[in-house]
């Protein structure tokens, strides 16, 4: 099988594709926003902290 | 006690701890990413590149490999949030509270890609999006049972009474998950009856299967990761007056 007949996925790449393009974008939100919230929340503390 | 064993209970009363589940989350986070990376890789290989192509459905039945783990996620993890948020309810424990609420997301986000991935192959299997039929239906309430859950908590400010309304909505809305099991098999739904989890023999060949199988144990990892995270930021937040809190914020300068 070529990389290009993978890819083509049998005249199905539109669906196939979106369907995981779709599922890693999700799952990629899901782990980037709460370690995201987590590190601005931590240094805000820290920043309060020094401040007292 | 006596039913279960005592380094089981030493392991869930340590986990009560809020300082003891910080520091240990932490540690065991590269452990998590690593098994999912591993069998997610060994997954999308087996079934994107070793399966053959479906005799009936071509290449496009290959959405299975995240559709179907997603679905049942998407049932799992509803299941553990309305148990987490029961145990919060009665014993008070204030991580259970916590798991149950950080579940919701993660639930809503694999339900919503379990809808999609769904819709993006009934197109071209079904010639339509979306049919409101009983599995499809029974899933989009699901979706809405989530998207409630995280709306109920957002909108009490006192955490702890708004995990109790978060706990007893998650519990009333359990009557659904029987529904959607059984619902290609109670209603005449457009959506195809169950491949796998026919006891007797599963529909599905081996080849597709064990990719299947890898990519539904895949996504129970990334559950554990994923809820872990919120749940870690969820408690700092929670307890940001505690000791151990400032005590860890005055070490990491």
């Amino acid at each position: 099988m070529s990389l290009q007949e993978f890819f083509a996925m049998g005249g199905y790449a539109f669906y196939v594709w979106t369907s995981y393009g779709l599922t890693l974008i999700v799952l990629l939100a899901n782990i980037i926003i709460p370690v995201a919230q987590r590190r601005q929340f931590l240094r805000s503390l820290s920043l309060k902290q020094k401040r007292q | 006690m006596f039913l279960i064993p005592d380094p089981v209970v030493r392991f869930f009363h340590r986990m009560a701890s809020p300082p003891h589940f910080y520091a240990f989350t932490e540690r065991l986070m590269p452990w998590l990413v690593v098994i999912f990376l591993l069998l997610t890789a060994a997954g999308l290989y087996g079934g994107l590149y070793l399966a053959p192509a479906d005799y009936q459905q071509g290449d496009s039945y290959r959405i299975i490999y995240i559709h179907v783990p997603s679905a049942w996620m998407s049932l799992f993890i509803y299941v553990v949030m309305a148990i987490a948020g029961a145990i919060g309810l009665v014993w008070r424990i204030k991580l259970a509270e916590i798991v149950a609420i950080s579940s919701a997301p993660v639930g809503a986000s694999f339900t919503f890609i379990a809808l999609v991935t769904g819709s993006l192959w009934g197109k071209p299997m079904w010639g339509t999006w979306w049919v409101w039929d009983a599995r499809l239906t029974s899933e989009l309430i699901l979706l809405f049972l989530y998207l409630g859950v995280i709306g109920l908590y957002g909108a009490i400010d006192d955490k702890r009474t708004a995990s109790r309304a978060v706990a007893i909505l998650a519990l009333v809305g359990v009557v659904n998950i029987p529904i959607i099991h059984y619902s290609v098999e109670w209603w005449n739904t457009l959506h195809q009856g169950p491949t796998v989890t026919k006891m007797d023999k599963p529909s599905i060949h081996v080849s597709m299967l064990i990719p299947l199988l890898l990519m539904a144990v895949a996504f129970k990892f990334y559950y554990l990761i994923a809820m872990l995270q919120r749940a870690r930021t969820e408690l700092l937040l929670r307890e940001r007056n505690a000791q151990w809190v400032k005590t860890m914020i005055s070490e990491s300068r």
